[in-house]
């Protein structure tokens, strides 16, 4: 359930458009950034804000890689490992962080698509934070810099805390 | 804000509104020649044209997705000088005469979307944004809108469709967005460095700005180049460089002392070129590159490869990025997407069977007819079906001879 700064937080994404069938995507990420994932419980509440059903906020989220449908830990981290952090060493952090954290529940480590990040390859985000220029051993030193707190991590789905 | 207007910020956009002529606006748009910066290459002022007189409420609406492998400019543009953005967005809503316009950001854009905000936030207060904007009549909100991981949803319907809070899946065409698309309503969809570019050509002069750049391909344009280079990153070109300028000049050459192997001229989705004369001494121009290579200069990508790179391995990642990102509406897209990242995947990694390359262009034949024909077609709604058989197409064209080397097919024959 939101909580009641993020229901009049709600209430006020909903107001930015003309219809509020828009404004399931943000609400989403706010339910997530919350929760951290987004439950059955927040889709059905974002279907009262939407005016639709909760099994069409369902479809809807479904569709989009970045809601996480079952609790996935405080800090999600995406490495990209498209083609150009692919030849420049992506698949190594990848490696070393997936074996890392295997059974570590506040981790999530997921491989993601190009992060319009290229530039500066091989690069990963942890909560949609940027992280670029990676070795192995820097993204491991990142993420246990979130772990003990010497980095502020962004809200599971990006948002400010 | 101080500081963005230190430098000129929204001095266009007061200009605009007092001179209160959207025909000004439009002609010097038209005679600057700027084409889409999204990777359709479409002119802005003939989208303009295009709008319907139907009393209906317009919108516009700035693709923000930047998806495609390999760019990275419209993240330089969000980052680095929203206020840029947030202008542009004034100016072009009012040419269309709209009172509403979003912002759609992929939603990996955290950062992106605060300083959009912030910057929105920041022209509010100072009257540039709002009821009434500096006493001229004129009322424009600006919504930022933020994705959630769809690569399909740059694709500017099904980004319509997104926006509308659906599944991100591209709408039959026609009716095209300008005549009917958010809402139902006449849409114009901008890339953010074509609206960011429209201010500078008001500043210019369109006609001044037509001069830059060759033939049709006008000015200049943001190109992302990453890859082996010596020094990746966001130039801003003029159209009409030579592409061994671009990637021996303005990225310092190949690193470590290696030699080019192929590139990507314009990002992903198009075919490669190799390292030859006749493809480095290649014009950095939308329609003679067309001509001449059948490959397009797309989403100002270009990317690098040395001569160590397998282009088994690279065409394999883009097809499995294809496969992941297909919304999964057309067959031939949906399922053949998923052979072909199948087939390169077991020919990258020494499992080639002698017949595979062979596959690949039967696969490919299902989903764009004429395999290796550039500009493509396809037997899908949207581009994106063809865009892993540029890949193919690519690997055919230029790497035959490697790729059977690397499957066994002469061993067998
Ligand atoms: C699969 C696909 C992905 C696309 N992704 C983007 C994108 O991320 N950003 C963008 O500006 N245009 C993208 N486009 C192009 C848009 O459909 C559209 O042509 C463009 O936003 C129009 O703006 P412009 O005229 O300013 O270029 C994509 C097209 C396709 C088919
Ligand atoms: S390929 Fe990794 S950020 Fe673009």
């Amino acid at each position: 359930m939101f909580t009641d700064a993020n229901k009049k937080r709600a209430t006020e994404i909903v107001a930015l458009y003309p219809k509020a069938h828009s404004a399931i995507l943000p609400l989403a990420h706010l339910a997530q950034d919350q929760d951290g994932w987004l439950s059955p419980e927040a889709m059905d509440e974002i279907a009262d804000y939407c005016d639709t059903t909760a099994a069409d906020v369902q479809g809807v989220c479904s569709f989009y890689t970045m809601y996480k449908r079952r609790p996935c830990g405080n800090l999600v981290v995406s490495v990209c490992t498209n083609v150009t952090c692919l030849v420049v060493g992506g698949p190594e952090v990848l490696e070393r962080l997936e074996h890392k954290y295997a059974s570590d529940h506040d981790v999530f480590v997921e491989e993601v698509e190009c992060l319009a990040a290229c530039g500066n390859a091989p690069s990963m985000q942890v909560n949609y934070e940027y992280h670029e220029h990676l070795t192995p051993e820097s993204a491991e030193q990142i993420v246990e810099d979130y772990k003990a707190g010497r980095l502020v991590a962004r809200g599971v789905s990006g948002g400010l805390a | 804000m101080q500081r963005a207007q230190a430098d000129g910020a929204y001095e266009m956009w007061k200009e605009v509104l007092r001179r209160a002529d959207v025909q000004w606006i439009h002609d010097e748009v038209k005679a600057s020649g700027l084409r889409g910066r999204g990777g359709a290459n479409f002119p802005t002022a003939i989208k303009w044209e295009s709008l319907p007189d139907n009393g209906l409420p317009r919108h516009l609406v700035i693709n923000g997705d930047e998806g495609e492998p390999s760019t990275f400019k419209d993240r330089v543009l969000l980052e680095g000088d929203p206020h840029a953005l947030v202008e542009g967005v004034c100016i072009e809503a009012y040419r269309i005469g709209s009172h509403r316009a979003f912002i759609y950001l992929r939603g990996e854009f955290a950062l992106g979307a605060d300083r959009v905000q912030q910057a929105i936030n920041e022209a509010r207060a100072a009257g540039f944004v709002g009821t009434n904007i500096l006493g001229s009549g004129f009322d424009l909100e600006i919504v930022v809108h933020r994705g959630a991981g769809a690569y399909i949803c740059g694709e500017e319907s099904a980004l319509i469709e997104s926006l509308e809070g659906k599944r991100g899946m591209p709408r039959i065409k026609p009716p095209l967005p300008i005549h009917v698309g958010l809402y139902s309503q006449p849409t114009v969809v901008n890339n953010v460095e074509t609206v960011c570019t429209i201010t500078h050509i008001l500043k210019m002069g369109g006609a001044e700005y037509a001069k830059l750049g060759v033939n049709r391909s006008t000015g200049t344009r943001l190109a992302a180049i990453s890859g082996h280079v010596k020094q990746p990153g966001v130039y801003e070109l003029e159209f009409g460089m030579t592409l061994r300028d671009i990637i021996f000049g303005i990225a310092g050459g190949i690193r470590d002392d290696k030699q080019l192997k192929f590139f990507l001229p314009g990002g992903a989705s198009f075919q490669w070129l190799i390292n030859s004369d006749e493809h480095l001494d290649q014009v950095y121009d939308i329609d003679d590159i067309s001509a001449k290579l059948g490959t397009t200069l797309g989403s100002g990508a270009i990317m690098v490869y040395d001569q160590d790179t397998d282009p088994l391995l690279v065409a394999w990642r883009l097809a499995k990025f294809y496969a992941h990102e297909s919304c999964g509406k057309c067959t031939p897209c949906r399922e053949g997407s998923g052979w072909i990242e199948k087939v390169l995947y077991r020919m990258s990694h020494g499992l080639g069977r002698p017949n595979d390359m062979d596959a690949l262009l039967d696969i490919s034949a299902g989903i764009s007819p004429d395999v290796m024909k550039a500009p493509f077609t396809q037997t899908t709604i949207c581009p994106l079906g063809p865009s892993p058989v540029s890949a193919v197409a690519s690997l055919q064209k230029w790497f035959r001879a490697e790729v059977e080397a690397a499957c066994g097919t002469e061993a067998q024959a």
